[in-house]
């Protein structure tokens, strides 16, 4: 498969009053051309400012200190502020968690959809107008016309989403990253809102990098994950393998806590401790203090990349050659065994 | 279930907020129930079905409009006596969202979590009230030291702990947790209801858990209640409502949450609702096995059954 964009050994510091916070220590990932990859972590751990780097809109205190973001055999980390603008929204495009932030409150949809069409495309106001029109009934919104005169307010949380959509899609950008685009909507409507992100991806051929932590939103709408802790990439693989094969303890951990809906007798599965503070990032590997599988390495090293398929990693000194066997927890894997049989029972 | 102890009881109780010339919100709009001494009461639905306006009308932050709520066999709605008040405002308490926004951002954690003791004065000298704070904290899995520092200084499942150690310092039997999970990550969600469910146990508490994700209502809960439209359209058991959901909104709702499972995924197919034709006004709130309760017309419930 084509690559799209190739991420190399990026890191990334924030400079704040109490020192130099390390929030991007080494990731690297490649996006496919078509493809869903999604980025799964907590709060913290630097999902987010990945992405504020591929879009060049990284906060002033930021600083890139190493690596390159590869996109059409250019680096995107050293493109001038200028240069940056003619790809941002035309070619790399973004929506965000609460759509009214994204909206401006004193403007009509339509205004705000066409502004960028004239902006970047070049287009007369007349030919703006009917190109608005028709991304507002792209993104399944009946009434275009009359949604175009409207102001956001006057819309539903889900509509809002959907005319977020329209602007990013307004200038066929060939990357959309989306930043937790349905955590404030309702089931139902976030529903619609994945639904319609995969039909439009397959309708205009987007590749899609789709960062949350809901790992039910991840199972539904991920062709790759790529699971993040402080600041890392600690896993990743094809979705199959990161729900059903899971190697690193992080993922375990993850994939436990969230409640079974056949098991509720159980005490729920929780990760204890919080994440390390990354003014101090620890020496070895990140996870080894709330891990019960530590190793003495991992106090003194980080662990490398070991590879499990063509497709799948994972960065855990578990997997060392000389390392203990070491299993997933029992209830997990049982949980996992059970979750295939009833997908098959579903399926049917 | 009969003979269990009710502690609290909803009587249609309707919560209407006039909004002048854009007319009336029935916010809550006539719903019923009762809730057992030691259980978890789970109230699910989307923004804008009346979930936490519930919440909100049983503590009293609304004057009902109409119906009534009985709580340990005292109405505790509309005008109440001094008493009763009194009663009510140790016996019953609350844990919000956002632990940021509830707490108070110049006051140290001991001052915040000891500010029920202060204004019930529950305590008979300082040393007292310092030692109950620190019992409390090591209660909800923190620290002394944390006692004399301000809440910016944690992360966001300390803060919600520290908003659960102050609802408990006063001994409620009683507690509406609104959304008290939701703005936390999924592992520290997991430490916190795990905390809850542990405290439930110690202390035979009685919870009314609010919330849209209804996975973690399923996992806490021992009945649930759906709401839509400022209605209760289904109530039972957390197995009646997951496993045999009656109700075309219940059927609808169910079939919109993602599992973490991608193979599932693939093949989950969603139901929509059609409000079409069913009544809220004309329906009754029928027990359709033990327990178990669906409003709807007659000649509808059979159908959905």
């Amino acid at each position: 498969m084509e690559k799209i964009i190739e991420v190399k050994n990026l890191h990334v510091s924030f400079k704040t009053h109490n020192g130099t916070v390390k929030a991007i220590r080494g990731v690297d990932f490649d996006l496919y051309k078509g493809e869903t990859l999604a980025i799964v972590g907590e709060s913290g751990s630097g999902k987010s400012v990945t992405t504020k780097v591929l879009m060049g809109i990284l906060a002033k205190n930021g600083i890139i200190d190493e690596g390159e973001v590869l996109y059409n055999g250019k680096d995107l980390t050293k493109l001038s502020k200028k240069e940056m603008v003619a790809i941002r929204g035309k070619e790399i495009a973004m929506i965000f968690q609460d759509p009214m932030t994204s909206l401006n409150p004193t403007m009509t949809i339509g205004y705000q959809i066409s502004e960028s069409l004239i902006e970047h495309q070049d287009l007369d106001k007349k030919t703006a107008r009917l190109k608005a029109i028709e991304l507002i009934e792209l993104v399944g919104i009946i009434e275009p016309e009359k949604r175009y005169r409207q102001y956001p307010h006057q819309l539903s949380g889900g509509m809002r989403q959907r005319i977020v959509i329209a602007i990013a899609l307004a200038c066929n950008p060939k990357i959309l990253i989306a930043d937790e685009p349905t955590t404030a909507l309702d089931v139902t409507i976030q529903a619609q809102i994945l639904e319609l992100i995969k039909e439009l991806q397959i309708k205009i051929g987007l590749s899609i990098i789709f960062i949350t932590h809901d790992l039910g939103v991840v199972a539904n709408v991920a062709d790759r994950i790529a699971v993040m802790y402080a600041g890392k990439i600690v896993e990743y693989g094809d979705s199959a393998e990161v729900f059903y094969e899971p190697k690193h303890p992080y993922t375990w951990g993850l994939l436990a806590s969230v409640p079974d809906m056949d098991d509720q007798d159980n005490e729920l599965y929780s990760i204890h401790g919080a994440p390390p503070n990354l003014l101090y990032p620890p020496k070895g590997d990140a996870f080894s203090a709330r891990s019960e599988y530590a190793l003495n390495i991992d106090l003194e090293e980080q662990p490398p990349f070991f590879k499990i398929s063509d497709t799948h990693y994972a960065a855990t000194w578990l997997l060392h050659e000389d390392a203990p066997k070491i299993e997933m927890p029992q209830s997990l894997l049982k949980r996992i065994e059970e979750m295939k049989k009833g997908a098959l029972n579903h399926g049917k | 279930m009969e003979n269990k102890d009710i502690i609290l009881e909803v009587k249609n109780l309707k919560q209407h907020f006039d909004l002048g010339k854009r007319g009336i919100i029935k916010a809550v709009d006539d719903i019923s129930f009762k809730i057992y001494r030691g259980e978890t009461f789970g109230l699910v639905g989307e923004s804008g079905s009346g979930k936490s306006t519930t919440g909100r009308s049983i503590i009293r932050l609304y004057n009902p409009t109409d119906g009534e709520v009985v709580f340990e066999n005292r109405k505790i709605s509309g005008h109440i006596d001094k008493d009763t008040e009194k009663m009510l405002r140790t016996k019953m308490q609350m844990i919000f969202q956002d632990p940021m926004a509830s707490l108070n951002p110049r006051k140290k954690v001991m001052d915040i979590i000891a500010q029920g003791l202060d204004i019930h004065k529950l305590y008979q000298s300082d040393e007292e009230r310092e030692e109950k704070v620190y019992q409390m904290l090591e209660i909800v899995g923190l620290s002394r030291e944390h006692a004399h520092r301000y809440p910016h200084e944690f992360s966001g499942g300390q803060r919600q702990r520290i908003g659960i150690a102050r609802a408990l310092i006063v001994e409620p039997t009683f507690v509406i947790a609104d959304e008290a999970i939701s703005a936390l990550d999924v592992s520290i969600q997991a430490q916190v209801v795990n905390l809850l469910k542990k405290i439930q146990k110690e202390r035979g508490l009685t919870f009314i858990f609010i919330a849209h994700d209804l996975s973690m209502v399923k996992y806490i809960s021992d009945r649930i209640g759906v709401m839509h439209l400022g209605r209760i359209v289904e109530l039972g058991s957390a197995d009646d409502i997951y496993g045999n959901p009656i109700h075309p909104y219940t059927k609808s709702l169910l079939s919109a949450i993602p599992h973490p499972n991608p193979m599932y995924e693939r093949h989950r197919k969603r139901k929509h609702y059609d409000k079409t034709g069913i009544d809220y006004d004309n329906a009754e709130f029928a027990e359709v096995q033990k327990g178990h309760y669906v409003l709807g017309a007659k000649t509808d419930i059979e159908k959905w059954i």
